[in-house]
This record gives structure tokens, sequence and C-alpha cells, in this order.
């Protein structure tokens, strides 16, 4: 489904918001991690907008499954959830607290949320094993895993890469978040992932690389993931860390550091007048 | 409860009673699938993945992605049963048991192989004496230890019967077959009663605690012999039931004196009624290759290590 210039502009616009209740959510827990969570800002207001759910009922049979494989992105994953009526954007504030369904990384005690993560490199594997569930019982609905760039160090994720490829998972899509940042710096310094769109096509994959801030080249990607037959489809969303806050962007010192106080502030008016694309 | 005569029993491995009872479990009920990791023909699940191939899923060699598979598989409603070896299903894919499986409190059955050191010949890299000291501390696994194959075909209906996170541990070697007893999940059994010492067993070593005891009364000790088939959760009331009918303790298992069977009795009974207790185990080296029995007899797991330690609690007393 082609996105008309409207649809874009609402969905910038619900990029905005996520943006700044992700921040607020980071800086009220006073810890979590702003880098990778708004890097993939736009990956995941695309993708909340594509999953078939039904808030009322997180555990309706057949809708698509969302793994946040970097679950240290919990809180996008949780505005999405709220944005969509999964429990209400009240309890966001909760965020990391004591007794809070919002813990710091995602738990299947959070409606929405179908497999624990927090521990990168297992997400794909979960995906997989869904997809396999899916197969079996002729469903059609699909399976999406968000994970990191530097996640794919791991090597659980060339395992996963390799089952989903031999049992032919076209139901299952893999997001990574190509920030080129990871914990300590840059991924091309601290272990050189090189062309990961090449590496997942070795291992039998269909690759799509787009610009992952861009809501009209996300979208066209995740139909034509759709439409393909035969393989799982990577997409490899080329973005920014801490896209949106300049003093952030591109550091890896902003990983799993909160920004408060007046960087907050700085950070709000900035996001405020950011048009995205 | 009939004893055996372990000598001349029927003998069977564990693992054969798993294939088995999967073949049967696959016909009863379409959600159970398979999961192994290229060790299918020594796990047993072969035969399942002959019977139903589509729901049969080799993963290759690739632990992790074999227990994170299972837990997927779960999460969206089968009834996944994954094996490979002990040593590589609980040891490499702990932490996917851990975060995946456990934290999930998903409806994956680990039943893993190969435990303890009757692997024999292949030695140390695959002999697991660990397996139930690091799944026994994760939260919502039940662990199950059957001492023989019919009880291990028992275990393997009840975790697919029971929701939630199940860690079967199976041995390699053909052991003695010991009567039918009646299973249930929880519910350590008394397979003989006695006096003056109580031997708490797992797995292959509840054959060998019934020879102890046996040898025990004929130099005058009564002891008890009881079945610890379930060691998470482990049967608290029948453990200190039996520390204060006997006033000595003895446990036997094939792994570990550290974290086991040993550890998960010393823990209640500390707790609860402390009386002479000593762990009849690995003494917390790693093994060698070697035949079965001889491994048994060169670490101290035999009828004749479990009598001489239940000598030592009763001059305890
Ligand atoms: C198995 C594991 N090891 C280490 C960590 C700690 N950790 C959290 S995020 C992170 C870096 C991840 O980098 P990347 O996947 O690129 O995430 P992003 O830049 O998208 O935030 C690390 C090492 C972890 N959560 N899990």
């Amino acid at each position: 489904m082609p996105v008309d210039e409207k649809k874009l502009a609402e969905l910038r616009k619900k990029a905005r918001e996520t943006r700044k209740t992700v921040l607020q959510m980071i800086a009220g827990a006073a810890s979590g991690h702003p880098g990778g969570s708004l890097s993939c800002i736009e990956i995941m207001v695309a993708l909340f907008e594509r999953l078939r759910l039904d808030p009322k009922n997180p555990h309706w049979k057949e809708r698509d499954r969302f793994v946040m494989s970097k679950g240290h992105a919990a809180p996008v994953l949780y505005a999405c959830l709220a944005d969509k009526g999964f429990f209400p954007k009240e309890e966001l504030k909760t965020l990391r607290k004591l007794g809070s369904r919002l813990q710091g990384h995602p738990e299947t005690t959070t409606p929405g949320v179908d497999v624990p993560t927090g521990s990168l490199g297992h997400g794909l594997s979960m995906a997989n094993g869904m997809a396999l569930a899916g197969k079996l019982d002729k469903a059609k609905w699909r399976v999406y895993a968000l994970l990191g760039d530097g996640e794919c160090d791991e090597g659980q994720v060339w395992e996963a890469a390799a089952t989903a490829a031999h049992h032919k998972l076209d139901n299952v899509v893999a997001i990574v978040d190509r920030n080129m940042v990871q914990l300590d710096g840059p991924t091309e310094e601290i272990k050189r992932l090189g062309n990961l769109a090449e590496k997942f096509r070795s291992f039998g994959w269909n690759a799509i690389e787009v610009d992952g801030h861009d809501f009209g080249q996300i979208m066209g990607a995740l139909d034509a993931a759709e439409g393909f037959k035969g393989k799982p489809t990577a997409l490899i969303a080329l973005t920014v860390k801490g896209k949106g806050v300049s003093f952030a962007e591109g550091k890896a010192a902003y990983h799993g550091k909160p920004i408060v106080g007046e960087e907050l502030e700085k950070a709000l008016i900035e996001l405020e007048g950011m048009k995205n694309d | 409860m009939t004893e055996p005569a372990a000598a001349k029993a029927e003998k069977r491995a564990t693992r054969e009673a798993y294939g088995e009872a999967l073949l049967e479990l696959g016909k009863e009920n379409k959600d159970i699938v398979v999961l192994d990791a290229d060790l299918s023909s020594s796990t047993k699940t072969s035969v399942f993945a002959k019977a139903f191939p589509e729901r049969f899923f080799n993963l290759g060699v690739s632990e992790q992605d074999l227990i994170g598979t299972a837990a997927g598989l779960a999460a969206a409603g089968k009834i996944p049963f994954a094996s490979t070896f002990a040593l590589f299903g609980a040891g490499r894919a702990w932490e996917q048991a851990r975060n995946d499986v456990g934290r999930g409190n998903l409806n994956v059955k680990m039943a893993m192989t190969h435990a303890g050191i009757t692997v024999g010949e292949d030695g140390a890299s695959h002999q697991c004496n660990e397996d139930i000291a690091i799944m026994r501390v994760i939260p919502n696994f039940t662990i199950v230890s059957p001492a023989d194959a019919p009880e291990a075909k028992k275990a393997v209906f009840a975790a697919a019967g029971q929701k939630g996170p199940f860690y079967i541990r199976l041995g390699r070697e053909a052991v003695p077959v010991m009567g039918e007893r009646e299973f249930k999940l929880g519910k350590a059994q008394t397979l003989r009663d006695g006096s003056d010492v109580a031997i708490m067993a797992t797995g292959i070593m509840v054959c060998e605690a019934l020879q102890a005891a046996e040898a025990l009364s004929k130099e005058g000790v009564s002891a008890m012999v009881v079945n610890i088939h379930t060691i998470k959760p482990i049967d608290e009331q029948a453990v200190v039931e039996a520390a204060k009918k006997t006033g000595a303790v003895v446990t036997a298992e094939e792994h570990s004196i550290i974290g086991g069977l040993g550890g998960a009795v010393a823990e209640v009974l500390s707790e609860n009624h402390a009386v002479p207790l000593k762990r009849v185990g690995v003494r917390d080296v790693f093994g060698e290759s070697g035949k079965a029995r001889e491994l048994l007899e060169k670490y101290g797991l035999t009828a004749k290590n479990i009598a001489a330690a239940a000598k030592d609690v009763v001059k305890r007393k």
C-alpha cells in the first residue's frame, strides 16, 4: 500500500511525539537508553502502523508478532503499545519504577509483549519459533523482530539467521537498526560488521537497505517483504543513533545515559522543531 | 514396592523411554513439536522425527538457537520438547533457558540426555555433572531426574501435561528397570522403609541405593530409600519426615556433590531439621574416558560408596 503525503505527515508527527515521550520516560526513570531508542523511532512507528493487533485482546490468536530483540529500546515499544491502547498512556511514567508493568527490558507481563528480551542475540530465535508455529498452523500472521547492529556481534543471531533461511520463513522480517554505534563506540571500530545486507544475503535471506528515518522507504520495504516468498527478509535500516537530538547524534556516550535537566529541555525544544526527512 | 534384583533386571536407557514417550505424545496431541541440535539419533528424538517429520525441527549444532526457537514455539501455543546433550542444553544454552524460557515462564520442555558421568568414553567434555545445580537456580523450572526407563516415560507425559518450563534429566546408559511405580510430580517415593538412616537418591543412583540398603540390612543397619525424582520443587515434607524418622541422611546422585540433590537436601534439612548428612556424588572433579561402570566405581558412585556413607552418618548421630 503506497503511503500518501497526508499519511506521511501524520506519521512524522507521531514520530516527533514518540521521541519526546520516550525521552521523558527515560528522564523520569533517571535511567535507560536514549541513543538506540531515538534511532528506531520511525521503524517502530511504521511497524505499529502496520501490525495487525487487537489491543483489547492482546492474545488474539491471529495477531502479528513483534519481538524487541534489542530490548534496551523498551521505552519505544511501551510508547507504541500505549499509543495503540494496550494500556493507559499515564502508565508510561512508571517505566523502571518498583512494581511497574513497564520493566527496564521487556517482560511478558506487559500487555502486547509475547516473549521476554533484554539479553542481546535472543530475539531472532524466538521470532523464528513463533514463525514455525505460524507455518504449522497455516496462519496468516507474520513475525517482526528488531535487532541492534551491535547485537549482530552475537553468534546466536547468525544461528537464527541460518535457521530462518533453512526453513524458508518468509513470514519473518528482521529489521536491523543500523545506527553504526554500539555501547562502547562505533561498530566498525569495536568489531567490524561490514555490509550487513550482504551478510544476510549470504545466509539465504532477502535483504533490503532503507533509510531508517524515511517512512516512505520503511513502509515500502515492509510491503515488499510481505510480498517476497520463499525467504525471510532482512531490512537493514540505516539510522542515526540519538536521532533528533543534536548533541546525542552519533554518540556512544548517550547509549545508556539518560538525558535530563537542561539537556532534556534543549532536546525537547529541538524535537519540537524536527521535521523528519 | 518390589525391590529390584538389579543384576538380573532388564536394562534400558531413560533416553529410549523418552523417544517412545514422544512418539505416543505426538499421536495424541498435534501441538507437540520436537527440536534437536544434530544429536537426534543419540537423544532418540529421531523416533519422533521419523513419525512426524513436519513437527520436528533439527536446528543443527546451535544450542542457543535451539532453546530460543523452542521458546518462540511455546509463545505461539505449541508444546516444544527440545533435546541435545545435557552439557550443551543446560550449559551452552543456560542463558536462553534462564532469560527466554524461565523468565517468560514458557511451556518449553528441555529434555536433555547424556547427563552424568555414565556418558563414558567421550570423557569430561561430555559428562555433565553440573546441570541440576545450574538449572535448579532458575525460577519457574520444574526439574525431574527419573530413575529408570518407565519412570522417564511417566515424567515426559507429566511434563507434557503440566504448563511451564521443565528440565528432564536423561541418561545414555542402559540401566536396570525397577518395578512399575506410581509417579507424581513433586512427590518423593519411599521405596524401602528403614529406621537408622535415610538414603535419598535420584536418577540411576536410586538402584544403587536400593542395593546399598540391602547390603546394610545384612550388617544390621536399617536404611530407608527415598527416590527424589522431582528435584524441584523438592518434596520438603518427605525429606524432613525421613530425617526425623531416621536421624541421619545420605544423598546419592550422578552429579557433583555441589548444588545438586545433595545441595537441595542440605538446604531443606539445615533450615528445618539438621541431622548428620553425607553426600555421595562426583566430588568437585572432572571425569575422564572409561566404561560407565568403571567410572561409577572410580568416582565413588556405587552401592558400596553409599553403604559406607550410611555407616558413617549413623556413627555421627
Ligand atoms: C548479551 C548481552 N550482552 C551485553 C549487553 C549490554 N548491552 C546493552 S545494549 C549494548 C550495545 C548494543 O548495541 P546495538 O545493538 O548497536 O544497540 P543500539 O545501538 O541499537 O542501541 C550492550 C553491549 C546485553 N544487554 N546483552
